[in-house]
């Protein structure tokens, strides 16, 4: 019967191996094996599957082009929805959107959706098949994207196609936020997202990096003196917390973002013949159990740990993280101490982090997020000995932007606030969309937003009547 | 728009302090006393912070004060005019707190004394009594006292072995003022974190409210990494977005002597490999793993 077959399985690197370089894990499918496992997609006529993607990739048709072996095609029809299907088919936790609904999961594995989107997004950019789409005739309007993450990348992509002078900027000086930034060289090559902002620079997009909004431009200014005629704001929540206890500012302590940014942005992996240099742990604790964390623990393994741990404080079902993360972590040797949490930081005598106090958590009632709350257990601390510790317990706000920014209104955690189905903010013109609206949340999450703005952007802008040109 | 960071004007003004002019119009435009740029001299290299020194809003130039301390600041000197930065963004931090205060003192040490003079320029706009002092080692390290005379009431140098101005360091000046009946409304110090620590016990006892212009390590500039957290009062502050103005009487200097060293042991490995980078690109290219294993 269709579907009964077992799932493909996706050839990796051994993790004995990989553990210790920076190359991706996943290989990547076969051609043989993206047939195989397209060809257990029952093509349902009412495909849930489609339903659990927030940005509404149309699976069953891309899979049924998978299936007549037109790799290209396929890849294009998930375009019609989804800007980056080679990032996406990589970093999307597909356990809890797409694939949950696949009804082959009911009864045996779902499809490998995620495998397949990589297959033909990888397919098209390697035999460089990928077309770029003629623009929609020129608009007249102009609209600032800040930030070139996944959302603004989504924002820039749409309304480029339609005809929209799109200006982009970046605060770093390379384009991709979280994706070139935050996620690891082993998990998204960075030449994927390079090629993907390459793309929307041929299709017309201006990326302007180096350019800290707020600070070297105001988002009036833009509006009043630059000709933009909307503005989105896409920047993310880049701003790390940490737990406020003693000793948390000792040396070889770093937020994730610090140390991912080092790795993956400045190469700190590739020191000194790239200059920034990152700390190279022995014994690495890593607080935290979200992708992050997995991300910084991994990277901690290939930068030379001989202990790299995850220290969480509820219990392992709670992990946040994406099931294929926490699972590559357990494979390459990471230590999971569950239901633990650090209390405080004891330093040496040249003030380097030598242990963590750590107390013990049992789970008590659910709290407002659904999860059971953790409760510390009196009389249960001890000791952890660690070298480098990385925080890794999410992200808040960046007030950069905010500064020049007074009439956006925000909610209680400082986040934008949006009015649902446009992404408009309470200053006309002005959307925002991705983790500066929602808080730390997924890529495609933040892409969904993007692709709702980037409509409403459009249909607002149509009903204006054209501008003179004085530029 | 097209950036292109190109260094217009770079001259050794006194031994290892090097003015660099460059142009960037938006940058110009935007800067304000006390804030600083983030600078990249080529794909490789580090993000290092440089206080903004001077800007000409005309000509779309800003003036940045280099001292090499290490491979960033080596490969940034070694760059010429007509060249370009691989990357530079600012205006960054919050601009130095300007306003009418009565009587200001400000020093500089080292960078310092290049930075101090746009602080000294909107002290003295503000109608302020503005007194400067800068330090060097020797008198032929004294730079930019001109441009700073000629926006300040008083002037004082000091040297450490005597040959120009007071025997000693700002501090030693300041003490002597005080001493000799001056009263100071605000204090403002920007130079080595050494000399920052040094003028804030200075001002101390007098209760002078004292700004310093904190360096501390940064990668993005812009609150992302907290990698340039500081203990201001207890409180952990992130210099590159709450300051780099902070309170001198509030900061944790041993907390951030310390984090300012994490990397020395990198340091000395980044200084000794560095021969290794003047090799024909050949040379170099074969060397490079790119995105490959460590």
């Amino acid at each position: 019967m269709i579907g009964s077959s077992p799932r493909t399985k996706m050839p990796e690197q051994p993790p004995e191996i990989r553990a210790r370089n920076f190359k991706e894990v996943p290989f990547g499918l076969s051609e043989e094996l993206a047939l195989s496992e397209a060809s257990r997609c029952l093509n349902c006529k009412n495909p849930l599957c489609v339903q659990g993607c927030p940005v509404g990739v149309k699976i069953p048709e891309f899979i049924k082009l998978i299936k007549e072996e037109q790799f290209a095609a396929a890849a294009r029809k998930i375009k019609e929805t989804n800007a980056l299907p080679a990032v996406c088919g990589r970093v999307c936790p597909q356990e809890v959107q797409c694939e949950a609904k696949c009804i082959l999961g009911i009864k045996h594995e779902p499809v490998a959706i995620g495998y397949l989107e990589r297959f033909c997004a990888d397919y098209e950019r390697e035999m460089e098949l990928t077309e770029i789409p003629e623009p929609a005739p020129p608009t007249g309007k102009r609209v600032a994207v800040i930030g070139s993450g996944p959302s603004g990348l989504t924002v820039a992509g749409d309304l480029v196609k339609l005809g929209h002078e799109v200006v982009i900027f970046e605060a770093l000086h390379k384009p991709g936020g979280v994706l070139t930034y935050g996620i690891p060289e082993f998990r998204l090559p960075k030449k994927i997202v390079q090629a993907e902002v390459d793309n929307l620079i041929k299709q017309g997009a201006d990326l302007q990096v180096d350019s800290v909004m707020g600070k070297m431009r105001s988002v009036d200014e833009l509006m009043n003196e630059d000709g933009f005629d909307a503005v989105y704001i896409g920047v993310g929540a880049g701003l790390p917390r940490f737990m406020n206890i003693p000793g948390e500012n000792l040396n070889n302590i770093y937020s994730a973002n610090e140390y991912l940014t080092r790795v993956n942005l400045m190469k700190a992996y590739l020191f000194p013949i790239y200059a920034t240099p990152v700390e190279k742990g022995k014994k690495v604790a890593v607080i935290g159990g979200g992708n992050v964390a997995m991300d910084s623990v991994r990277t901690a393994l290939r930068l030379g740990a001989e202990k790299a741990m995850i220290v969480y404080r509820r219990a392992k079902e709670q992990l946040p993280g994406r099931k294929e993360e926490v699972h590559h972590a357990e494979q390459e040797g990471v230590e999971f101490h569950l239901l633990h949490n650090p209390i405080r930081y004891i330093g040496d005598e040249n003030g380097c982090v030598k242990a963590m106090e750590c107390i013990k958590m049992e789970l008590g009632e659910p709290d407002s997020s659904g999860r059971r709350r953790p409760i510390p257990i009196e009389g249960s601390e001890f000791m952890l000995e660690c070298d480098m510790v990385i925080v890794s317990i999410g992200t808040g706000a960046n007030p950069v932007i905010f500064s020049t920014l007074p009439d956006v209104n925000r909610n209680k955690w400082g986040y934008i606030e949006v009015n649902e189905e446009t992404m408009e903010t309470s200053k006309p013109f002005v959307y925002a969309g991705g983790d500066i609206v929602t808080g730390s949340a997924t890529v495609i999450q933040a892409m969904g937003a993007g692709r709702i703005a980037a409509n409403a952007i459009h249909k607002k802008l149509s009903e204006q009547p054209k501008k003179k040109k004085d530029k | 728009m097209v950036r292109e960071y190109r260094i217009i004007e770079k001259s050794e003004i006194v031994p290892n302090v090097h003015k660099f002019v460059i142009r960037d119009h938006s940058i110009a435009r935007k800067a304000q006393a006390g804030q600083f740029v983030l600078v990249m001299a080529n794909e490789k290299g580090e993000r290092i912070p440089l206080t903004l020194s001077d800007w000409d809003l005309k000509e779309g130039t800003i003036t940045l004060y280099v001292l090499e301390l290490g491979v960033s600041t080596m490969e940034l000197i070694d760059l010429c005019e007509g060249d370009s930065l691989f990357s530079l963004a600012g205006p960054l931090g919050h601009e130095a707190e300007v306003k009418k205060f009565g009587r200001v003192l400000l020093g500089g040490g080292c960078f310092g004394v290049g930075g101090i003079y746009p602080i000294a320029k909107a002290m003295k706009e503000e109608g302020n009594h503005v007194t400067a002092i800068i330090e060097a080692r020797s008198n032929y390290l004294i730079y930019n006292q001109e441009e700073i005379g000629s926006v300040v009431d008083e002037l004082y140098i000091t040297t450490s072995d005597g040959s120009m101005g007071l025997k000693g360091h700002v501090q030693d000046q300041l003490a002597e003022l005080i001493k000799n009946g001056k009263r100071y409304d605000r204090a403002y110090f920007m130079g080595c974190t050494f000399m920052l620590m040094k003028c804030s016990e200075a001002t101390r006892p007098q209760k002078i409210p004292t700004g310093v212009a904190l360096n501390a390590i940064m990668l993005d500039g812009t609150g992302m990494c907290g990698c340039c957290r500081v203990s201001v009062g207890g409180e952990t502050k992130f210099a590159c977005v709450d300051g780099p103005e902070l309170d001198g009487h509030a900061v944790d200097w041993d907390e951030l002597f310390i984090r300012k060293h994490i990397y020395r042991e990198e340091e000395a490995v980044s200084y000794q490999s560095h021969a290794c980078r003047s090799m024909t690109g050949y040379e170099r290219d074969r060397k490079t793993p790119e995105g490959g294993g460590a």
